[in-house]
């Protein structure tokens, strides 16, 4: 198969849906998660399980919610729930993945989308938490997607809204959080990336094509770890990228942005 | 950790006992004014705004908030963007319990509402949507917290008012969040009843429990309905009668905001908010042209498209979901 022409956020959105398997359970935002977990329903896990914050459970989406709460996320859903409902199925333990964004992170996936700056009178408000510090705090498995460059992968994070491994092996736990939860893995437009199994730090499992370990170090603004067995991510395929484009975003409300 | 945030909303729950058991438990007529409503506010009262930002929100009574000129109050930004925006941008709160604010999710960012935060004018006291869900849960238990297991170990905790407790029967950590008990709550359904008797299709974020902790609740709905309704469908009483003290009928109340079953959001005129926001000239006239110089809600529908706008939003969620049919 020849090369096939995509953007970052295709790609981006393309190696996150493949993370899945089927039958299982995920919480997700808008934007590019949602995008990569209607991909994955449709291509590789038809049976996973999603939930939405505002309460919908298991809707056949028709294309991108604009909000987590819209008539979308509720198109054939089996049941519009609520908040509590859906963050105690998080609490009990039901939901394997969830699915975030974020302005800032740091070496140990710990997620600021709370403010730029000072905290009484920041340089920048971003929206606050929403569901993602209880869906960090909470699901098994924290997936991330965010664009790769020095000012979003920095240790100099101005507030952790939502947390990774916070300062590292066994915080979580001591912190109070569940057992055996945190940051999974984070995908970029240049890397797929897990965490240490020992020191909890970011650690680049594979590199996508067209990008060099190099680009990946020289936008990140700490040392990254790099695994033994580095590979070169799997591009998009023809089927990803048909079924995205035509089904899962055909008005280009995800895709169309830059990754940046 | 010791958070350092500002405790807003809490009551005490026997207080809470003496106020919910004077008031009437009569099936008697609620039905009033967007103006007799919102004069159910008072002074540095904390308030509720039912619904998820973009989605179910009374619209057309947070207009009328604005044009009464009311200042000063504590709000909850849970969920929230265009409700508490329009709040924020009328100067109509000062304190805010916030898990999620200022950004249309998807759609983009209102510069201007974004610099109330920004500037201190607001003071907030920082949570996750689920622990606010639980604080309403907590007061519609009648209790004064719930341990709940998020938050723990972040800014999100330090910057809360919430503390860190120990499980007396198996020792594990929890973080306990205080009950949330508002003033004043108001909320937008499909279907209510003179009495207040109120029906939610689809999901209801946390509207349920917001009834349920609430001093003072105020029903807006797309529509008026006889109590048969109600009588023939109880479990379609989403909103019992007893916690309610008024209802407005407000069709259309939720626009340009999605109300599911109805109509979708109007994203052409949420993009021409995001755009007028961008600078305090324009933004002030927007709110002059589509706020305060509206006779009512009617008024600025009709100066964004009117009935023909209404009816391509009523068509897109008939496609989507199928329309509303009790």
């Amino acid at each position: 198969m020849g090369s096939v022409e995509y953007n970052d956020m295709e790609l981006m959105i393309c190696v996150a849906s493949r993370v899945f398997e089927d039958g299982a359970s995920v919480s997700v935002g808008t934007g590019v998660p949602c995008a990569a977990v209607m991909l994955a329903q449709k291509l590789y896990a038809p049976n996973l399980l999603i939930t939405f914050e505002a309460g919908s459970v298991a809707p056949l989406l028709p294309t991108m919610p604009l909000s987590v709460g819209d008539s979308t996320t509720m198109r054939k859903a089996i049941q519009t729930s609520s908040t509590c409902e859906a963050m105690e199925m998080l609490q009990r333990g039901l939901i394997d993945y969830c699915f975030l964004g974020g302005a800032q992170i740091d070496m140990y996936g710990n997620i600021n989308s709370t403010v730029i700056g000072n905290y009484e009178k920041p340089n920048v408000r971003f929206p606050g938490s929403g569901g993602a510090n209880d869906f960090a705090s909470m699901s098994w498995r924290t997936i991330v997607v965010t664009p790769q460059s020095p000012r979003r992968f920095t240790n100099n994070i101005d507030f952790i809204t939502t947390p990774g491994y916070l300062n590292g092996s066994g915080a979580r736990e001591k912190a109070g959080l569940p057992k055996n939860t945190g940051p999974y893995k984070i995908i970029t437009n240049m890397a797929v990336m897990d965490f240490d199994e020992d020191t909890k730090k970011m650690r680049v499992e594979s590199v996508h094509p067209g990008y060099s370990l190099n680009d990946v170090k020289k936008n990140t603004g700490f040392e990254l770890l790099v695994r033994d067995d580095l590979k070169e991510t799997k591009p998009p395929t023809k089927d990803e990228l048909d079924i995205l484009r035509n089904e899962v975003d055909p008005f280009n409300a995800v895709i169309g942005r830059r990754a940046e | 950790m010791e958070s350092v945030g500002e405790l807003l909303g809490f009551k005490n729950p026997d207080d809470m006992r003496d106020y919910f058991r004077q008031k009437s438990k009569k099936m008697e007529s609620k039905t009033t004014t967007m103006k007799e409503a919102v004069g159910l506010i008072k002074e540095k009262d904390y308030l509720a705004v039912g619904g998820f930002g973009l989605v179910r929100i009374p619209m057309a009574f947070l207009h009328e908030i604005l044009k009464a000129k009311i200042k000063g109050l504590t709000c909850a930004a849970f969920t929230s963007n265009l409700d508490t925006d329009i709040l924020a941008a009328g100067g109509v709160f000062d304190k805010t319990d916030v898990s999620y604010a200022v950004a249309f999710e998807a759609l983009g960012i209102p510069k201007m509402i974004r610099r109330y935060f920004e500037t201190g004018s607001i003071q907030t006291t920082e949570w996750s949507n689920g622990a606010l869900g639980w604080r309403y849960k907590a007061a519609a238990m009648g209790l004064s917290f719930l341990p709940i297991r998020s938050m723990l170990g972040t800014d999100t905790q330090l910057r809360s008012a919430a503390k860190e407790m120990v499980c007396p029967f198996s020792g594990m950590k929890y973080l306990a969040v205080p009950a949330l008990y508002p003033d004043v709550a108001v909320i937008h359904v499909h279907a209510a009843d003179i009495y207040g008797n109120a029906y939610i299709k689809g999901v209801l974020i946390a509207d349920s429990d917001i009834a349920k902790a609430s001093k003072k609740v105020i029903i807006t709905t797309e529509r008026i309905v006889p109590t048969e309704f109600f009588r023939n469908n109880p479990e379609k009483t989403t909103i019992p009668f007893y916690l309610v003290d008024a209802v407005v009928e407000s069709p259309f109340g939720s626009y340009p905001a999605n109300m599911p079953y109805e109509y979708f959001l109007d994203v052409e005129h949420l993009r021409a908010i995001l755009d007028a926001s961008k600078d305090e000239t324009t933004f002030n006239k927007f709110l002059e042209e589509n706020i305060y110089n509206c006779a009512d809600f009617y008024d600025y529908i009709d100066k964004n498209g009117g009935l023909r706008r209404i009816e391509k939003l009523k068509k897109i969620e008939r496609e989507m979901v199928g329309g509303y049919n009790g």
